[in-house]
């Protein structure tokens, strides 16, 4: 499951965003966002709620249309993927094959899971490799087991989703995402929705998979999983970038005043 | 009381069940679903023109009487050169009909679908119609089960209004013998006692399939 690839300095790029710029009517939610990815990096979206983070996140998995900037995916993702490079022009006319392109690049764990309701474990996972992508059945399901094992849900394949906790729906969650083989991984406050005791086995399999190399992006409110797991961390406030830098520094040592009151107020809450 | 007469008169009776009720039913059934998820997505749609055809449609059927729309079809389309048999005109008529209420019900099936769920689907790479086939209708299904069954076993009865257009169905059945034997009484409460065992079965069976559909949902 593992990409080949390890987060390196100067890996290659996986994506670039400029300018990401989305009002809905008159308030502003994102106001010239500029993201850089690279190849094996973990990137923590930290902020207060409303402060635009989980929209970029979305933005680029396409589930928002930015109405301004620019994405642009590197050429070659994981496994062999040699798609080419895509590069989207929010500013222009965005048809649906932009969208899809965007969401061919990137998964999402979402933080309510959405898991299919009327579907098994296993078909939750193996429906977009089947449907979508349109691999082999036995191929997919292979891979699906692998996966389940992984995150210790190898006995649960042909349960139902309503059968599960909400720990393991998310892990289910998240091996729906890894089944797609995405270049990059999104996660939007996976474990905001979670009881506080199921929270650490959420967590532990995403250390696993930041250690394993892959590509991620996570809107958090877990300050010491986010200084723990990621490298860069970027601290949005009222639709922009009010800092960011290396995990150890904005979160220990913020320069911006917004940045310090909000650290202090989510490490007092913990 | 004609004992003889009302026991033999089960046999027309049910035949015009088996071979008139029963299909009429299942025909206009699954011709009104068709129509009426077409209706149902036109609704739902952003394009002004299709969501406000599909209003309309909705609004005509539902404003009006079932057996207007019935005459409208067998005795009024001639006027204008269209000239249909009993059976096709009570086909049209009741599928309609039936496509008017149950676009009401799927569009309201689908609405109750949370938007999560088009997301997970579209994140995993489904377009639109793709995700609506296999995310979020069989998701609707579920909801809309009862109220379709409803519009169903409504549809059994109202079948019997093709009685007036002339289709040999159960309740033409049930009034030609009452008029030649003069039994209206027993012949009428017969009728009645046949649509009500088709309507037992048919909630047995809604109950059947609701069971099945409730499989992946807590209890």
């Amino acid at each position: 499951m593992s990409p080949t690839n390890n987060p390196e300095p100067r890996a290659a790029s996986v994506l670039k965003a400029r300018n990401l710029a989305k009002a809905f009517g008159s308030n502003k939610v994102l106001r010239d966002i500029d993201i850089d990815i690279r190849r094996g990096q973990v990137v923590a979206l930290i902020g207060p709620s409303g402060s635009g983070k989980t929209t970029v996140l979305r933005s680029l998995n396409g589930l928002e249309v930015p109405d301004g900037g620019t994405v642009t995916f590197g050429g070659t993702g994981t496994n062999g993927d040699t798609s080419g490079g895509l590069s989207i022009d929010f500013g222009s006319k965005v048809g649906k094959k932009d969208i899809a392109a965007l969401r061919d690049r990137s998964a999402m764990v979402f933080q309510h899971y959405n898991l299919f309701p009327h579907m098994t474990v296993l078909k939750n996972i193996i429906e977009g490799p089947v449907q979508v992508q349109k691999r082999p059945k036995a191929e997919a399901i292979a891979e699906a087991e692998r996966l389940l094992e992984r995150v210790g849900l190898a006995d649960k394949r042909d349960a139902y989703p309503f059968e599960l906790s909400g720990g393991q729906q998310q892990r289910v969650g998240i091996v729906r995402a890894l089944a797609l083989k995405p270049q990059l991984l999104l996660f939007d406050e996976p474990t905001s929705a979670l009881d506080p005791e199921l929270v650490g086995d959420v967590l532990g399999v995403i250390k696993e998979l930041a250690e394993e190399g892959w590509t991620m992006v996570i809107v958090t409110h877990e300050l010491a999983f986010a200084q723990h797991v990621a490298d860069e961390v970027i601290f949005m406030d009222g639709g922009v970038v009010v800092e960011r830098g290396p995990a150890a520094e904005v979160l220990r040592a913020p320069r911006q005043e917004r940045t310090k009151l909000f650290v202090k107020r989510l490490q007092h809450d913990v | 009381m004609n004992w003889d007469l009302i026991w033999s008169s089960f046999g027309p009776l049910i035949t015009g069940a088996v071979t008139g009720t029963i299909p009429l039913t299942l025909a206009s059934f699954a011709f009104g679903l068709i129509l009426a998820l077409v209706v149902a997505l036109m609704r739902l749609s952003s394009n002004w023109l299709l969501s406000g055809i599909g209003r309309f449609y909705v609004s005509v059927i539902r404003g009006t009487p079932l057996l207007v729309q019935l005459f409208v079809i067998f005795f009024g389309l001639p006027s204008i050169g269209i000239r249909l048999d009993p059976w096709p005109s009570a086909i049209i008529a009741f599928s309609l009909n039936v496509g008017g209420y149950a676009a009401e019900i799927i569009r309201a099936a689908i609405l109750s679908v949370p938007k999560g769920q088009w997301e997970a689907g579209h994140t995993i790479g489904m377009s639109r119609p793709q995700t609506l086939v296999r995310i979020i209708l069989p998701q609707a299904a579920r909801v809309s089960v009862p109220p379709l069954s409803n519009t169903f076993i409504s549809l059994v009865k109202d079948t019997s209004l093709a009685s007036l257009i002339l289709v040999t169905e159960l309740f033409r059945n049930a009034q030609q013998i009452a008029a030649f034997s003069q039994e209206f009484m027993a012949l009428y409460l017969q009728a009645a006692l046949v649509y009500w065992v088709i309507c037992l079965v048919l909630s047995t069976a809604q109950s059947a399939v609701e069971r099945r559909l409730d499989r992946y949902v807590a209890h």
